[in-house]
């Protein structure tokens, strides 16, 4: 395994990551050393140099094994090390609050060990820029695996929003109900089923009523998500009702062909709450005396 | 369908859809329009519901794809148009498909009859191995 891909790395290539692996085999120590100068410059006592130091060094062998076995491919075999541990330093950085720009100096830094001086021979100048679009990719690399990092944070973050944001709350004795409100997706969706049947269970209520005035819309997959949950309160020995259909709710429904059978629906939460206690056969005084 | 063809605004926008955010976005987007071109609280409802379904059978069947959606005019009326568009295995059998309550999966089997249902004009095309296309519109009134 060369990492050669034929016509694509050229003989000339090739002499240049043997001079960038000479260059970085002679001159380890201090090249290893201006590395993590440049990057603790940045990150300041955020993060301790010991670590850094660890980091930096395994990065620095495998990126020479890197260029050693697999030329300038960095996306080939020869460098899954050098990935695997961006990956990690990415992550970690992600995790721990660091800026992009924080996450991808450790990586970009790396290019400014070799920058030439005046008496830099120009093979090396051009080893120098070559090392420095190799970092460049790599750099990017790290970002996106940050990016990724980042955004499965916030989608768990907001999925404990979404529990948090869910209340079921006990109207009356044996009476639970949960309001839905907003864009229905299929995890809040679920979330929602669950805890409502928890709670019918924590509360040993009997009746529940889901209120989905504040739905905007009501397609297959939410009635789907209501059905089974209508089904699952059934299983546990409790009654649904579904409350809050807005007209234009309604004739989307009939539309779309969705059947909820027989299943009680209400115009509102209050009739749902007098249809539950009325199973429950409370006395509701005049209220109940009315209806 | 009837009538000479819609003419499309200039400003159609493009989202892709990858994800159940992607599907949540789509919809959203739909229901802004509708409110722009003044379709009755009735009709974005059915439209906006029409465009979740074939969103998600975007992403779930076609294995994701693209939504295109804008503003089109015909004679002199004002619409909004959808254009669903995936690159998956295409719907072998349409009749069986649009079949109120028939499912490969583990759905209603009502989302692509009733969106049909849910608008004005509807046109699918599909092509095994290629993906499929469907073109919603709903006319303000
Ligand atoms: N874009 C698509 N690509 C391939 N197959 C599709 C596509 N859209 C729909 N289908 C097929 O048509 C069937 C019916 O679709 P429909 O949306 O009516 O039902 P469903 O998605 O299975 O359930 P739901 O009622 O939840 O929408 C699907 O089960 C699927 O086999
Ligand atoms: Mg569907």
């Amino acid at each position: 395994m060369t990492g050669m891909r034929e016509g694509v790395t050229s003989v000339a290539e090739q002499e240049i990551s043997t001079r960038l692996v000479e260059l970085l085999t002679q001159q380890r120590e201090s090249l290893g050393a201006a590395w993590l100068e440049n990057v603790s410059a940045t990150l300041r006592g955020r993060i301790s140099v010991a670590e850094l130091d660890r980091e930096l060094r395994e990065l620095y062998s495998a990126l020479v094994d890197g260029l050693r076995t697999g030329g300038f491919d960095w996306q080939g075999d020869s460098y899954a090390e050098v990935r695997a541990l961006l990956g990690e330093l990415s992550r970690n950085r992600a995790r721990q609050g660091f800026s992009p720009t924080e996450t991808a100096v450790s990586v970009l830094a790396g290019k400014e060990i070799l920058e030439p001086t005046t008496e830099t021979s120009a093979e090396d100048i051009q080893a120098y820029l070559r090392l420095s679009r190799l970092m460049d990719a790599l750099g990017l690399y790290t970002l996106e695996v940050y990016a990724k990092t980042r955004e499965e944070i916030i989608s768990a973050q907001s999925e404990q929003l979404m529990e948090l944001s869910t209340p079921v709350v006990k109207l009356w004795e044996g009476v639970v109900a949960v309001p839905l409100v907003g864009t229905l997706d299929s995890a809040r969706t679920q979330v929602v089923m669950e805890k409502l049947l928890q709670t019918l269970v924590d509360t040993g209520s009997d009746q529940a009523i889901i209120d989905i005035t504040g739905v905007p819309a009501v397609d297959t997959e939410v009635a789907q998500h209501l059905l089974k949950t209508v089904v699952a309160a059934r299983l546990m020995g409790a009654e649904c009702t579904i409350s809050g259909i807005r007209p234009q709710i309604a004739q989307t429904i009939v539309a779309l062909g969705i059947q909820f059978g027989d299943i009680v629906t209400k115009a509102t939460l209050a009739d749902a709450l007098k249809h539950a206690l009325r199973r429950n056969s409370v006395d509701l005084g005049r209220a109940g005396g009315a209806a | 369908m009837s009538g000479p063809r819609p003419v499309p605004d200039a400003d159609h926008e493009t989202i892709t859809i990858e994800s159940n955010d992607d599907v949540v976005r789509a919809r959203q987007l739909v229901r802004t329009l509708a409110q722009r071109c003044k379709l009755s609280l009735v009709d974005q409802t059915k439209l906006v519901t029409a465009a979740s379904e074939l969103a998600r059978n975007t992403l779930v069947y076609g294995g994701g794809g693209v939504m295109r959606t804008g503003l089109v005019r015909r004679d002199s009326r004002v619409g909004v148009t959808a254009v669903f568009e995936d690159s998956g295995p295409g719907i072998p059998d349409l009749d069986l498909a649009l079949t109120d309550g028939w499912t490969s999966g583990g759905g209603l089997g009502l989302g692509l009859s009733g969106a049909r249902r849910l608008v004005d004009d509807f046109t699918l095309d599909t092509e095994v191995g290629r993906g499929t296309q469907v073109a919603v519109t709903k006319w303000a009134r």
